[in-house]
């Protein structure tokens, strides 16, 4: 039985591996931390439906079977190609023989505080997208650090996507949509609130995207300003001052929230530039890995035997992810069967 | 009498959310509320006739109302002649005519308390 070894466990990796394995190959994850599904366990809920990432999670590990081999808290510390395979050497002790290796490292969050004139890790009241859907998890209620509900919220587009000085000039897809769902749960949450988006672009480019656009405005009365954030001030109640330009008025704006929520993006994992070393792997100027064609081969990698999946390859939605990780593992199949 | 100091000061051109009232959107959307689909595309005003001749536009009385600039609107929306080729062409299927009538109506009104409060004093 021929064998192919994942990667990274998170939802590109645990698809590819479910599909690999029912294709009839035999299939080891291999995954830094102690869980399967990477980033999914940190999120709350899904565009656009809404519905929960936990669900989605348990639906994907519910068909991680036994007959494929989890490797928790394991790193892969050396790589040798041979003629036809290669041999693995990972930190659990475990060397390992595999015909083909998919690589599905996913992303990692940019570090707003690199963004350090939005005050991230400074101003107590800037919290970051991903914080946001933590405290929607722990079904926390979201609150200034006085301990009161926010009367208005700001939340920010593009931080650290699009921004040569932040060293990303690529658009992070998913957080469009993912500032319009966290405003509609805010107004939910808090009815009387006023929410703002400051966006550049709006990218609603999924299905359903633009009916959840126009609901946000119809429905929930969220405003939305074109103009970048320029800076944010802390007044001494702890509340934020917003500098920004209406560029559709073409005047400047200042407004003082309560809150503000930092749309961070999707940036290249520590993870990848790791096992880029180790595969001799080829990554582009934004980070993310190569691939062979972007229209025909999305998810075949520089290295022959090597595939790569998911959003290691540039900012994804779950739904592409998923997509991403069934076609590697045709495209793993159709090699192994050479 | 204004004196000539020889020099003017400018006006504050920014818009500061903390003085400003949103009031007259607020009344206009209960009278049109169709008025919160729109997305600022500036359909209406590049078909505007009005608009060819004066500085007027749909799009950006929204956005000023929006902003909480109201006096800006009131003076200029009398321009309007309702014609109505806006609303053929706007895409998110404002009412835009329906729009411009009931901003002209409830300036209409604003202005008369405004002058009201102006005798009594
Ligand atoms: S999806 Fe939107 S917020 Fe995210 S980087 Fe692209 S334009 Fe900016
Ligand atoms: S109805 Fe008024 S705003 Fe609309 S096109 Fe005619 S003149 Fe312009
Ligand atoms: S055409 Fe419609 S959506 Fe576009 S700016 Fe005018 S009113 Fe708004």
């Amino acid at each position: 039985m021929k064998h192919v070894l994942v990667i990274g466990g998170g939802v590109a990796g645990m698809e590819a591996s479910v599909r690999l394995s029912q294709m009839g190959y035999a299939v080891s994850i291999v995954e830094q931390s102690d869980k399967l599904g990477g980033k999914l366990n940190r999120w709350h809920s899904l565009s656009p439906d809404n519905s929960n990432a936990s669900d989605l999670l348990g639906k994907l590990k519910s068909q991680i079977h036994q007959g494929i081999h989890k490797h928790l808290n394991t790193e892969v510390l050396s790589v040798i190609k041979n003629k036809l395979h290669f041999v693995v050497g990972l930190s659990d002790g475990t060397d390992l023989k595999t015909d083909a290796i998919l690589v599905s490292t996913g992303f990692d969050v940019f570090d707003a505080q690199k963004k350090e004139e939005y005050g991230y890790g400074i101003y107590d009241n800037v919290i970051t997208s991903a914080d946001l859907e933590q405290i929607f998890r722990d079904e926390d209620e979201l609150k200034t650090t006085s301990g009161t509900a926010p009367k208005r919220i700001g939340i920010i587009h593009c931080v650290g996507s699009r921004d040569e000085k932040a060293g990303h000039t690529y658009c992070s897809q998913v957080c469009c949509i993912t500032a319009v769902k966290q405003a509609i749960e805010i107004k939910e949450h808090l009815p009387d609130s006023e929410v703002f988006c400051f966006y550049m672009d709006l990218r609603m480019f999924g299905r359903k995207f633009e009916d959840i656009y126009r609901d946000a405005q119809v429905k929930h009365g969220i405003q939305f300003i074109r103009g970048r954030l320029s800076e944010a001030f802390e007044n001494p109640d702890g509340s934020v001052m917003l500098k920004a330009e209406d560029t559709l008025l073409g005047k400047p704006l200042k407004m003082n929230v309560d809150k503000v929520i930092l749309m961070v993006g999707m940036i290249a994992s520590a993870k990848t530039k790791k096992i880029k070393e180790l595969l001799n792997l080829q990554i582009e100027d934004d980070g993310f890995y190569s691939i062979a064609d972007t229209h025909y081969e999305s998810t075949k990698s520089s290295v022959p035997g090597i595939f790569v999946a998911g959003a290691c390859t540039g900012p994804k939605t779950i739904e592409n992810t998923i997509n991403d990780a069934r076609a590697a593992a045709i495209q793993i199949s159709e090699y192994l069967k050479q | 009498m204004a004196k000539d100091f020889g020099y003017t000061i400018s006006c504050d051109r920014q818009i500061d959310f903390d003085k400003l009232s949103r009031s007259m959107y607020l009344e206009v959307k209960k009278a049109e509320p169709s008025v919160d689909a729109c997305i600022s595309c500036g359909t209406c005003a590049a078909t505007c006739t009005a608009g060819q001749f004066t500085d007027f536009s749909l799009r950006k009385f929204i956005l000023l109302l929006r902003r909480g600039d109201s006096l800006s609107v009131i003076q200029s929306i009398d321009k309007c002649m309702l014609c109505g080729k806006c609303q053929l062409v706007c895409p998110m299927g404002v009412n835009t005519r329906g729009l411009i009538y009931s901003i002209q109506v409830i300036s209409r009104r604003i202005e008369c308390r405004n002058r009201r409060v102006v005798n009594k004093m």
